[in-house]
């Protein structure tokens, strides 16, 4: 039971009254902040940097550019590659989409504010994000077309090529919290008495460096190369499958970047407020959100200016230096662990 | 650049300069023998050579290995028939200009330029060399009926796309050239654009509008005529 | 498999069959997939390459087997087009070949027509002409500058070159009206002579173009990932440029100390400045990257010296107003942004020249694609065509 509901309202729903509270609860949870991130860094960050001022229009400061934006692809024609596996091409964006909206599953929002208290909380975390694969696969090969087929070649090899680092680098966490629960990690950085980051700043390099490659974004973003291959595996999708995409692709960096927060950054913890106290049940989401927010502004800024690798230059960051640091850093804190 | 009209000067510039590009062509001379045909000189300025469509490749490689002359330029063609169809379709306010008419057409005789030629199809190569700082302009004169030039692909692997470009312009064919398909044009183009009985589309079409859409200055008071040539010879 | 497939077949051997099939399977799939040998149609329509060049690349897997470009889609038949317009009427055509950095294709056209008639402009023209030529140079190697990184997926430096571009555009829209069709070049000088306040303003636009040059040596040149994608990347050996014809920086940033600048004998102020060429040994992506740059410095300086020094004087000499100009041919190359554009001039002494021929310096810096494509990855395709850097226009006239 979720105490959030019945401390708010005083009952005890029943199981499927409380599933469906949080099924919309996780769906606000997603979107909100993939909207909060689109319209800041994408529109305007983005284009702050770039010396250009971004939407304007719609709405004061182009508040409303994804309204705009929403209704646009709403309104476009749906169109099939011919020969295209229809079940394959139509299929993919939820795939990838649904791997994102499980992932939120995971993440504690206060002393007593999340979805599922998993006792495997970051493993089942890891595990879901890899099925988005499977979906830029199933894009690539279902577009019936060469662009997008090497782009869904280049994203599946390097989006498991960067796996590795990134279950890595989670493990010297997981190592010093003594648990792969989430809200055990919380309550360790609490305990510890100063975020994660600090000791594991090898384990947060590497982490953000994969989670910019498991996003596609650059500097890794050969599958969506424009330059090349018009967008790699996206080129034949149009109207809403695209904006799917698109979502899922936001989605994916906020709630990426609400794990880093919660493993690295302490999560919905305050410094210098008492980790149990009842209140973190309701601020504790904002301030969650607060870091994710400066993590993708970290993800998004290296976005903006570097140039992008090229696949086995990429391939050779990841098996050669990231894979041999993660581990190098994991001996390193059992090391710690142990002796301290 | 000399300009002057102190004949001393120029006279003497004009043996100064020459001596490098005299001992150029003379050394062409002596390696082609009765291959060589001609030679111009624009003192100061560029030499040209005419040889025998024989010898061309002779020739390249002769600047090539001996001149070092290592830097293609480019490989065209001149064709220099005059223009069949003349300036009748140009506006009547250009007859007063060129002193055109309704039916002028373009001098009947056929001249060549500098170095001579006696075929109406040349090809044309220059060679530069970067050391030295100086280029050559080589000529050839090609046969009118079946216009063909042999490759210098094997001298210059530049040369490719030069001599497609000559094939599918002017209908010269390359002896030789492995890759021999359009450049520029679409595939199954017919005819040689570049050459002179092949008419500018727009211009049979209908008359070149010339100076028709230019009007006096404001405040052109006096010679409204002189005004209106004047933009047309300076724009 | 122990069917020996040299036994007479037997429609009742399971195993026979069974191998026939398996056989017929792989076959079918291996055309289906094709597995070896995959054709890439980068462009005609396509977001790198610079205007409308199809470049047919066969790969295998990641690797270019072969790769071609076919160009055509921009041609405008120029050569032929000149022959039917007056000399003045052809520099507002030719403007359009390099559109990037225009003035400079008037300049050795105009040059041939004025060797021929023996005019010379005055000291004050070249003075302007040569400022001109090189804010275009400026402008021309700004957009190289951004857009290359950009093909390799750095998308911010294009705005920064766009941005700063325009103070150079505003400069030479205010002295000749055109931002990139400035058709101001005559025979005998230039049309007019420039704006108050212009030297003033032209200087301060120096300073920021320097300013933009040293932005661009921090976020680009030494991004370490730009620097991983472009060294050793498509390598031109200095005798294999020499013989396609390679000009401008893809020549200096092989190592080949030429510019016309400085070696031919030009009309132009190039002469009376204190400046220097810059080569770079390695000729890969990034020296030509590399030796770009540096020259966009070097043009900047060159401008502040040729304004300081500008002559007094008119700006046009004393030229007929119809202009024909007499039976000659002549030849005049000079150091464009893209590299050596030469027009060889035919007159008959007449309005129109007889044959105009543009020798184009993109035209040959292409032509050595195909050689230098062969054996490099996809996405090295991109980077090498952006070092090469050419304007459709300048290819296909």
């Amino acid at each position: 039971m979720n105490p959030l509901i019945s401390s708010f309202l005083a009952i005890n729903p029943p199981y499927w009254v409380d599933t469906l509270a949080k099924i919309g609860i996780g769906l606000v949870a997603v979107l909100l902040p993939t909207g909060a991130l689109v319209y800041l860094f994408l529109f305007k960050m983005m284009s702050f940097m770039q010396s250009r001022l971004g939407p304007m229009e719609t709405g004061p400061y182009g508040q409303l550019q994804l309204l705009a934006e929403f209704g646009k692809f709403l309104q476009k024609e749906d169109i099939f590659p011919s020969k295209a596996d229809r079940f394959v091409f139509a299929a993919a964006p939820f795939v990838v989409l649904v791997s994102t909206f499980m992932l939120v599953l995971v993440l504690p929002g206060g002393p007593d504010t999340h979805f599922v208290d998993l006792n495997t909380g970051i493993y089942f975390a890891m595990a879901v994000s890899s099925v988005s694969v499977i979906g830029i696969l199933m894009a690539g090969w279902g577009s019936n077309s060469k662009y997008s087929l090497l782009g869904g070649i280049r994203a599946a090899g390097q989006l498991i090529a960067y796996e590795l680092p990134l279950v890595l680098s989670v493990v010297g966490v997981v190592i010093m919290a003594g648990t792969l629960n989430m809200k055990g990690i919380v309550a360790a950085q609490a305990d510890f008495g100063v975020w994660f980051i600090i000791p594991q700043i090898i384990g947060f390099f590497i982490f953000m460096v994969a989670v910019q490659a498991e996003l596609t974004q650059p500097p890794f973003d050969m599958p969506v190369a424009e330059s090349e291959l018009v967008t790699g595996y996206l080129t034949e999708y149009s109207g809403m499958r695209f904006l799917l995409f698109f979502i899922g692709e936001f989605a994916t960096a906020a709630v990426f970047s609400a794990i880093g927060a919660t493993l690295f950054l302490g999560g919905w913890t305050v410094p210098f407020v008492d980790a149990n106290a009842e209140i973190m049940d309701y601020i504790g989401p904002l301030v969650l959100a607060a870091k994710m927010v400066f993590i993708a502004f970290l993800i998004f800024w290296f976005r903006i200016t570097y140039p992008r690798f090229r696949e086995d230059q990429l391939q050779r960051l990841a098996w050669k230096f990231l894979i041999p640091l993660s581990l190098f850093n994991i001996v390193v804190t059992a090391i710690f662990k142990v002796v301290f | 650049m000399s300009t002057t009209a102190a004949d001393d000067t120029v006279v003497e510039e004009a043996e100064v300069t020459d001596a490098v590009r005299e001992a150029i062509a003379k050394a062409f001379a002596d390696e082609l023998g009765d291959a060589f045909l001609d030679q111009h000189i624009t003192p100061g300025r560029d030499l040209w050579i005419r040889v025998d469509a024989t010898a061309w490749v002779q020739a390249a490689t002769f600047a090539r290995d001996k001149l070092g002359m290592t830097w293609l330029d480019y490989i065209s063609a001149i064709d220099w028939l005059p223009n069949p169809y003349g300036r009748e379709m140009d506006a009547e306010q250009d007859w007063v200009v060129h002193g055109g008419g309704p039916n002028d057409k373009d001098a009947e005789e056929m001249t060549s330029g500098v170095a001579g030629g006696d075929t109406r199809f040349q090809a044309l190569l220059r060679l530069y060399s970067i050391e030295e700082q100086i280029g050559v302009h080589i000529k050839a004169d090609l046969d009118d009926s079946a216009p063909a030039i042999d490759t210098l692909i094997p001298v210059f692997a530049g040369a490719t796309w030069h001599e497609r470009e000559m094939w599918e312009m002017f209908g010269i064919n390359i002896i030789g050239h492995p890759d021999l398909r359009v450049l520029y044009l679409p595939t199954g183009f017919e005819g040689n654009p570049l050459r002179k009985d092949y008419p500018l589309v727009s211009r049979r079409v209908k008359p070149w509008p010339g100076i028709v859409d230019v009007e006096a200055m404001p405040g052109a008071d006096d010679d409204a005529d002189g005004e209106a040539t004047d933009g047309e010879a300076n724009e | 498999m122990t069917t020996d497939i040299n036994a007479e077949f037997d429609i009742t051997n399971n195993e026979q069959l069974r191998y026939i099939a398996a056989q017929a399977a792989d076959a079918r799939v291996n055309v289906e997939l094709e597995t070896e040998g995959m054709t890439l149609n980068i462009g005609p329509q396509h977001p790198a390459t610079h205007g409308t060049l199809r470049i047919v690349a066969r790969l295998d897997g990641e690797q270019v087997i072969s790769a071609e470009p076919i160009m055509g889609y921009m041609h405008r038949g120029y050569e032929k087009l000149t022959e039917v317009r007056t000399y003045p009427q052809v520099t507002t055509l030719i403007n359009r070949i390099d559109w990037v950095g225009s003035f400079a294709n008037e300049v050795p056209f105009i040059l041939a027509a004025e060797e021929l008639m023996e005019v010379e402009a005055p000291p004050r023209a070249q003075y302007i002409r040569t400022a001109l030529f090189e804010m275009g140079r400026i402008a021309n190697i700004m957009l190289f500058l951004g857009d290359m990184a950009v093909q390799l997926g750095g998308v911010t430096a294009i705005f920064y070159a766009f941005r700063d571009r325009e103070f150079v555009l505003n400069q030479i829209e205010s002295a000749t009206g055109g931002r990139f069709h400035p058709n101001f070049n005559r025979i005998g000088g230039v049309k007019d002579d420039l704006p108050a306040g212009w030297i003033k303003e032209t200087k301060s636009s120096m300073q920021k173009v320097r300013d933009f040059c040293d932005e661009m040596e921090d976020l680009v040149v030494g991004n370490e990932i730009f620097q991983a994608r472009c060294r050793g990347v498509g390598i031109i050996p200095a005798d294999v440029a020499m013989a396609y014809g390679l000009s401008g920086a893809n020549l200096r940033g092989s190592g080949v100390d030429w510019d016309l600048r400085r070696d031919a004998d030009s009309p132009l102020a190039w002469k009376d400045l204190d400046w220097k060429v810059w080569t770079h040994p390695d000729g890969d992506s990034f020296s030509r990257y590399w030796v770009r740059l540096q020259e966009t410095r070097e043009a900047t300086y060159m401008v502040e010296q040729l304004l300081d020094g500008l002559p007094a004087g008119p700006v046009m000499a004393k030229v007929p107003r119809i202009i024909k100009v007499p039976a000659g041919e002549s030849y005049v190359q000079t150091e464009n942004p893209l590299g050596a554009m030469g027009y060889y001039v035919v007159s008959k002494g007449e309005l129109t020249p007889f044959r105009v021929k543009i020798r184009t310096a993109s035209f040959s810096n292409m032509s050595i694609s195909p050689w230098l494509l062969e054996g490099v990855l996809v996405p090295d395709i991109a980077t090498i065509l952006a070092s090469l850097y050419f304007i459709l226009g300048d290819i296909d006239r």
